[in-house]
């Protein structure tokens, strides 16, 4: 079929992005909307080459990466083992889930004045924020996960002599990997959100505290700017899981 | 090798609700031999295989291996299941030597098995493929290779062939009974298969449904020939026939 790199999954999807920033740049160039409102795509690119220039992008994307890195590494070191423990043991499960349900409710956001009370304006706040914003959600799907592992898979490996710590790293570990990874995926948006939410409350460089000084000085021109790079790196980390998906499980697909 | 089902209940729920799946049944199978339990679904067929596996406890009665109590699932008592059971980030040839890695054996002892069983179920060459890759029966036998590469002293099969096509089943059933006469392995078949149970054993019980029981127990003791030729031969049809009948005997009357 003579249309067929139409099916290749990114040309569709990038076709979409050209056609917003194609209308973006058409609507700015009518001058119909103020220019303080709806900069042009080149007066952001130009916002950036400037922030670029005088070091400022390069600083406040490595400390927001940082943090969420921090936070999100964190909480998936600990949610591993604690969500598969809670999807093996019925006792550690009903001990911990309704506890997990009901801080999961609570809008990490609002940990924020208590973070701050107790551990000051540091990295460790923010670094705690995404930690206890991502953990539940992460610990959840992968207790979910392992309660979905095929129950014949299990009682085979005890069937051929395997105990029970070689059922745990032989069948349920790699069982599970496709949806930790995934899980990781999905959650890594919420990171991202909080490290902003973070920046935007209390902090000296960041994405989200280059956004509220952008605001405090009407240049949305920048504020667009950090909107578009922490679209792209969000991006980029969903493309990068996705990838790590495909790479490491390719049994799964 | 001597198993010994020995008076065995189980009641699943406890108090009022409760209810009794198996009613004391008693079978044993020794060397060498090939035992089917055959039953409708209800019987509790399956309930008994995973008794005799230890993937579940008795409720009353207890289960013997060379006068040894089972107390749990162990390699001496390898099992088949119906479908499902492969591990399917493994290839056909790390499936095979699951059971030997977690039992820990030498590499090289890993490797020279492996290669067997899969000579042995006639899929020499499909050692690399993903299980994903293979059909339904090959799965079935990578899935017996598994479970004979691991040593078991009777082999525990719960329907196997269940969720196989009639063509595929029949090859299947042809080729675990010629495994069974080359190996002089022990195994136990759980099926709702009556033509598939006479086949393959040499011993066949019934069970009746609600609570299961095992209501009737036969020495299969046909010629031996092809089996195509079994199939239609009159005195495997007689039994077969006589034994059907048995079955339908045990279910309950359909509502007019």
């Amino acid at each position: 079929m003579g249309r067929s790199w139409l099916r290749h999954p990114w040309v569709l999807g990038s076709a979409g992005v050209a056609v917003v920033v194609v209308l973006w740049g058409a609507i700015a160039a009518t001058g119909a909307v103020d220019r303080l409102f709806l900069p042009s795509p080149a007066a952001v690119w130009a916002a950036g080459q400037q922030q670029a220039q005088a070091g400022l992008l390069w600083k406040d994307l490595t400390a927001s990466v940082g943090r969420v890195f921090g936070g999100f590494a964190l909480s998936a070191v600990v949610a591993l083992p604690l969500g598969m423990a809670m999807g093996t043991s019925t006792v550690i499960c009903r001990l911990l889930e309704p506890l997990m349900g009901l801080i999961r409710y609570m809008p990490a956001p609002a940990f924020i004045p208590l973070l701050i009370i107790y551990f000051g304006l540091g990295e460790l706040p923010k670094v705690l924020l995404i930690f206890i914003g991502t953990l539940f959600f992460n610990t959840l799907m992968i207790m979910d996960a392992v309660k979905f592992v095929p129950k014949e898979l299990v009682e085979t490996a005890f069937t051929l002599g395997g105990r029970q710590p070689q059922v745990l790293t032989r069948v349920i570990a790699p069982c599970i990997t496709p949806q930790v990874i995934d899980a990781y995926r999905i959650n890594m948006a919420s990171a991202w959100n909080l490290v902003i939410v973070a920046e935007l409350v209390a902090a000296s460089e960041g994405l989200g505290k280059r956004i509220s000084l952008a605001q405090r000085f009407l240049r949305t021109d920048e504020i667009f700017l950090g909107l578009i790079v922490i679209g792209l790196i969000g991006l980029l980390i969903d493309l990068g899981f996705r990838f790590l998906l495909r790479r490491s499980c390719s049994w799964a697909n | 090798m001597h198993l010994h089902v020995d008076n065995v209940s189980k009641r699943f729920g406890d108090g009022r609700h409760s209810k009794l799946v198996l009613d004391a049944i008693n079978f044993t199978v020794n060397t060498g031999e090939f035992v089917a339990l055959v039953g409708s679904s209800g019987s509790g067929k399956s309930t008994v295989m995973r008794l005799v596996a230890g993937l579940d406890r008795p409720t009353s009665g207890q289960i013997l291996v060379d006068g040894v109590r089972v107390q749990g699932p162990g390699s001496d008592r390898g099992m088949v299941f119906q479908k499902y059971s492969l591990y399917p980030w493994l290839t056909a040839a790390d499936n095979v030597a699951f059971g030997m890695e977690l039992q820990g054996r030498s590499r090289r002892e890993i490797r020279e098995r492996t290669a067997y069983f899969l000579e042995v179920v006639g899929l020499a060459d499909a050692g690399r493929r993903m299980p994903r890759e293979l059909s339904g029966g090959m799965q079935q036998r990578v899935a017996i290779a598994r479970a004979l590469a691991a040593e078991p002293q009777v082999l525990l099969l719960d329907e196997p062939f269940g969720a196989l096509d009639i063509q595929i089943r029949e090859s299947m059933q042809e080729f675990l009974h010629q495994l069974w006469q080359r190996t002089g392995l022990t195994a136990l078949l759980i099926t709702h298969d009556l033509e598939e149970a006479l086949l393959l054993s040499s011993r066949v019980h019934i069970l009746a449904p609600q609570p299961g029981r095992i209501v009737r127990s036969v020495m299969v003791e046909l010629e031996p020939s092809p089996m195509a030729q079994l199939r239609v031969s009159r005195p495997f049809l007689e039994l077969r026939e006589e034994l059907a009948q048995c079955l339908r005997s045990l279910e309950p009357s359909p509502v007019a």
